[in-house]
């Protein structure tokens, strides 16, 4: 195993080490208050939907898998690997914990007097300035533009600070836009579709744009052949993703257009308050 | 109940007349991007998914260009659910839509981004007179096929046969 690495690997590459337990006991941590949360609901409320189990389970999977495990340790190694992780700790796993409603969930489970208080959060200036799609948007595809098109990918292949903050930031980042795409969950400040869709389209092709870069550029260090093997994943892996989020967005605007129903963001609101789970998305 | 829908139809298919053309434009766009992702880059490999000689504003442009397809795509599908929960459906209007979509598509692209920015062709290290020919000349016949579809479908023409 060793000697394949050794020919592209550095002296001063990071061992990942205990860093790789971290993650396992932040996952399990996160599936156990859910587990939690969920049968908490279910005393008082109607049953948690079994899809939103699901998605949170294999979300917290798939992103786990990203930075912990043999995935991880061979993402260190190659790039190919990492841009598999890239996918799912900044993607898939984000979409499908938006999809699992955990903040709808957590504000059933909590007393009233906090549960105002994550609402007044909600509705704190610094948050709204960055679940507006736009800025969203910008910390997400941004972020990328700079890890790959900066120095960045090298320096944390050898820092562990730095490692860990790029990964919390993929994830973090991939999370705030999906959550301020589609309006699964309680937004105190909803943007119009047209602007979700033009700020979509122009980050979806951020994202290709960059692959294409990749595949030409690839970041220092990083042999043509991976490289452009990352590219192509980060480009077809993307859109297979994209594709999901649009079409959920296009289901919802097609919901919340029904010409006789109420619209969806009261529905959501009865959501929590009645504690009626909505169906699908 | 089906002479309801038959009113609700004329009247609603009125009101929604551009929306049905719009729909099948979206579409169109959408159509003629796979068509050309998947025969021309993939299955041909004419040209690729990088080409070298791609300026800066080609990969903008064609990065754009396909998120924005794969938006027209999905959207214009729930659009088209949408227009016929209203009963305001006009196959014609969106047949056109489609055809005028395609056809301004591949027009733009065979004379603005082959000829005139020159950021790809459709082919390389072969005579290229033949395939621009039959490029420009099948988006075209498109082009006007949709065109003369939406006329005849066009709301004006529709209330005046309504009032014979």
């Amino acid at each position: 195993m060793t000697n394949h690495h050794m020919s592209h690997s550095h002296s001063g590459i990071l061992s990942l080490g205990p860093s790789l337990l971290i993650p396992v006991l932040i996952s399990l941590t996160a599936l156990g208050l859910y587990l939690y949360a969920a049968w908490s609901s279910n005393q008082r409320f109607r049953q948690w939907p079994t899809y939103r189990y699901a998605c949170f389970g294999i979300g917290v999977l798939c992103s786990a898998l990203a930075i912990t495990g043999p995935l991880a340790i061979w993402a260190h190694l190659d790039f190919r690997a990492h841009m598999l992780g890239h996918l799912l700790l900044g993607m898939l796993g984000p979409l499908l914990i938006v999809l699992s409603s955990p903040l709808t969930l957590a504000l059933r489970t909590m007393k009233v007097y906090w549960a105002r208080r994550v609402t007044q959060l909600l509705r704190s200036r610094p948050l709204l300035l960055i679940t507006h799609p736009i800025s969203a948007a910008v910390l997400n595809i941004g972020g990328l533009w700079l890890i790959y098109g900066t120095g960045l990918y090298t320096v944390m292949q050898y820092n562990m600070l730095i490692h860990t903050l790029v990964h919390f930031h993929v994830f973090a980042a991939g999370y705030l836009f999906t959550a301020s795409m589609i309006y699964t969950e309680p937004n105190p400040h909803r943007t119009s579709y047209t602007l979700r869709s033009l700020t979509m389209i122009v980050a979806f092709a951020g994202h290709g744009i960059l692959s294409k870069k990749i595949y030409a550029n690839p970041p220092e260090g990083i042999p043509l052949d991976q490289g452009q093997t990352g590219g192509l994943l980060m480009y077809y892996g993307g859109d297979l993703i994209d594709l999901v989020l649009i079409f959920i967005f296009c289901l919802q605007w097609f919901r919340s257009c029904h010409p006789t129903s109420v619209t969806h963001s009261s529905k959501r609101i009865s959501e929590i308050v009645r504690g009626e789970p909505n169906e699908l998305i | 109940m089906g002479n309801e829908r038959v009113r609700i139809r004329k009247y609603n298919g009125h009101q929604y007349s551009s929306r049905n053309l719009w729909t099948g434009i979206l579409f169109g766009f959408g159509i003629i991007a796979f068509i050309d992702e998947v025969v021309f880059h993939q299955l041909l490999h004419w040209h690729h998914f990088y080409d070298k000689s791609t300026s800066d504003i080609g990969l903008v442009s064609d990065g754009l260009f396909h998120a924005f397809s794969f938006f027209a795509t999905i959207g214009s599908s729930f659009m088209l659910a949408d227009l016929r929960r209203r009963d305001a459906f006009s196959l014609k209007r969106w047949v056109g839509g489609i055809l005028l979509g395609a056809g301004s598509f591949q027009l733009y692209d065979g004379i603005i981004q082959h000829k005139v920015m020159r950021l790809h062709q459709i082919r390389y290290h072969v005579d290229i007179l033949p395939y621009d020919l039959v490029w420009n000349f099948a988006a075209l016949v498109l082009l006007i096929i949709g065109i003369v579809i939406t006329m005849q479908a066009s709301p004006k023409r529709i209330a005046s046969e309504g009032k014979e």
